[in-house]
């Protein structure tokens, strides 16, 4: 086995999941041009031709509608938007039409479309370069949502995205592209709708999402020095999100802290809570806590950016407040 | 000789699917929005002539006709606007969502414009294939002022997509009048804009209809790329059955257009030009009549889907073995 970075490993996902498939292509702003997506599509160009690496003109709704239409005709197409914020331009078609079809067509014909759009917080970019809406996705219907948080799952979860039937966001962070493991050379799959234990423990669940996993894991170091063992769920996928794994956790622990590092209100953290509280209102020790971004446009000046952003401390705090509640 | 029957076939299937289903209303037999395409009937049998039946069409609200011409049967679109289990749909779409992926249609859509570059996608996927398909897409003229348009006939220009851009200009969006709300005279025009030929033909004459769709279907297998056709035409209901259209235009103006309806004139040219006999004609409509009101009584005796069927198929888990369903098996 070798190591790669989380951007190589969805680099290689896309390499191999077109050397072996040829109903997919990609259609993306910038996929050629690393100043847009890292360097998470190097040379996919040059290895598969303009005709299946298409960078297209900046049509959001337009490539969109291109890809749903593509996918009604028996493609598996890939459409990159290099920030979530951009692919707002054409959510018209992913609500409308991707997320609907297989409904309003009765499953005559399937969508197999995978929307990847990449977060790129911070860097002073603000309020329209900075935005996770995951929480937006999902709430529709026919969507799947996945985030992965690692290279192995960066990888495994691309695979799956493109070969599943349904339409599929994927959502990276470009905070995670440095981070490294081991990772198989060849097709593999990581399950939609099955999240990870990353590290057992059973005094709290962390749920953490994407980007908050790291965080969460250091947070959980971080506590395991006060005696306090926190079990590190990574949800991994969104929709359909794993609500077993999350139950079994908190049935043991009794405590649970959701962490997204998106907004609050009607968020996927509050989906989260209210599920377990239904579910599990008098297992739980102490009202679950949300460590999510205020809900607040994204600032520029990095002072403020400072002051929005959340990591680790956050989770440490909210961790032990609910545990002093007990 | 039988493509022109089948001209007339086609617009006088289209024309009474839509007085028959509009009759439905009765009872609520049907409860959902029903925008009839009388009036507009020339310019979906003539484009759709000229297809075959793997060629791609997208649709609009006002989508019957260009289902009709693209083959889906009548017995699964009734059903389907009644909201039927042997609907087409299995009654989860409605008339606004007819699709039947078997002859290439891909949806009636509820949304203007939204529609218009799937069927880009489509024509993207019969490129990149190498399939020699082609893609249609139909809409009104009040789609042409959204941007979806504009994006998906540049992005047609740019990769030469084998797409046709069907306007069906019945001069009114909902109750917007055109001349309000488009900024040029001819939408044609638009297409100059985006390097493809714009044609303007007369959408209540049918033939021209079918020969302008075929030099645009010919243009695009030969690789040439997409053409942009405004049909000048006029929808003679309201933009759907409950609207009443005199609040918008004028009765002058629906008797001036009424008086070249392209029905009764192509049967007179049939019979003087085409070598057709009464008889053979009305024995045409006759047996077309039979088939709709067979189509009622399959829709009525479908049952409703059951609750069972409401979470279903919101994702794929279609036994796709399934899908040929033959006449026979809806009899």
């Amino acid at each position: 086995m070798r190591t790669l970075s989380y951007s190589g490993a969805i680099l290689e996902g896309f390499r191999e999941k077109m050397e072996s498939d040829e109903d997919v292509f990609i259609l993306g702003q910038g996929v050629t041009n690393p100043w847009y997506v890292g360097d998470s599509m190097q040379d996919l160009d040059k290895i598969f031709g303009a005709e299946r690496v298409i960078d297209p003109p900046v049509s959001e709704q337009g490539m969109n509608g291109v890809v749903v239409g593509a996918a009604l005709a028996g493609m598996k197409p890939i459409v990159v938007h290099p920030r979530v914020d951009f692919l707002v331009m054409g959510i018209e078609q992913i609500i409308n039409e991707a997320a609907n079809w297989s409904y309003m067509f009765d499953g005559q014909i399937s969508m197999p479309l995978t929307v990847r759009a990449i977060i790129n917080r911070g860097g002073e970019q603000a309020a329209q370069h900075s935005q996770a809406l995951q929480a937006i996705f999902m709430h529709i219907p026919g969507l799947k949502v996945v985030m992965p948080s690692s290279p192995y799952d960066a990888k495994g979860l691309l695979i799956s995205s493109i070969e599943d039937p349904d339409p599929v966001i994927y959502i990276d962070d470009r905070w995670l592209y440095d981070l490294t493991e081991d990772v198989p050379e060849g097709l593999y799959r990581v399950p939609i709708g099955k999240g990870k234990i990353r590290i057992p423990g059973e005094d709290v669940t962390i749920v953490a999402i994407s980007s908050m996993v790291p965080e969460a894991e250091k947070a959980s170091n971080v506590l395991l020095e006060d005696g306090i063992k926190a079990e590190v769920i990574d949800l991994r996928t969104l929709k359909p999100w794993d609500t077993e794994l999350v139950l079994d956790s908190v049935r043991k622990t009794g405590n649970l802290i959701i962490a997204d590092a998106a907004w609050r209100t009607a968020g996927s953290a509050a989906e989260i809570s209210a599920h377990v509280v239904e579910n599990l209102f008098s297992e739980l020790k102490a009202p679950p806590v949300r460590v999510t971004l205020p809900d607040v446009p994204a600032p520029a000046s990095r002072s403020l950016e400072e002051a929005y952003y959340i990591d680790s401390g956050d989770i440490i705090n909210a961790v032990r407040k609910t545990l002093d509640t007990n | 000789m039988e493509h022109l029957l089948d001209i007339y076939r086609s617009m006088f299937t289209i024309r009474k699917f839509e007085e028959i289903a509009s009759r439905q209303i009765v009872d609520e037999r049907i409860r959902g929005l029903l925008h009839s395409s009388e009036g507009q009937e020339a310019v979906a049998a003539g484009v759709c002539l000229a297809l075959d039946q793997n060629d791609y069409l997208t649709s609009t609200h006002r989508g019957h006709g260009h289902a009709i011409g693209k083959g889906v049967h009548i017995n699964l679109m009734m059903a389907e606007i009644f909201g039927k289990v042997g609907g087409a749909n299995k009654g989860k779409g409605g008339s606004m969502h007819i699709a039947d992926s078997t002859v290439g249609m891909l949806g009636a859509n509820g949304i203007v414009g939204s529609s218009i570059p799937l069927a880009c996608g489509a024509a993207l996927k019969a490129k990149i294939m190498g399939t020699n398909q082609v893609a249609v897409s139909f809409f009104g003229d009040g789609a042409t002022n959204q941007g979806v348009l504009h994006e998906s006939m540049n992005l047609a220009s740019i990769w030469k997509l084998p797409v046709i851009f069907v306007c069906e200009n019945n001069l009114y969006a909902q109750s917007t009048p055109s001349d309000y709300s488009v900024s040029i005279e001819n939408i044609a025009d638009r297409a100059k804009g985006y390097s493809m030929p714009g044609e303007i033909v007369d959408g209540m004459d049918p033939l021209a209809v079918f020969d302008c769709a075929k030099n645009a279907v010919s243009r695009a297998r030969d690789g040439d790329g997409p053409t942009f056709i405004e049909a000048k035409t006029y929808r003679y209901r309201g933009h759907f059955l409950g609207d009443n259209p005199l609040r918008y235009r004028s009765d002058s103006e629906e008797f001036d257009w009424k008086k070249i309806d392209p029905i009764p004139r192509f049967r007179v040219f049939l019979l003087e030009e085409g070598g057709a006999t009464k008889d053979e004609l009305d024995d045409m409509e006759l047996a077309i009549n039979e088939n709709i009101v067979r189509a009622v009584e399959f829709a009525k005796k479908s049952p409703f889907p059951s609750h069972e069927e409401l979470e279903k198929d919101v994702y794929d888990n279609y036994p796709k073995d399934q899908l040929n369903r033959t006449v026979s098996s809806m009899e």
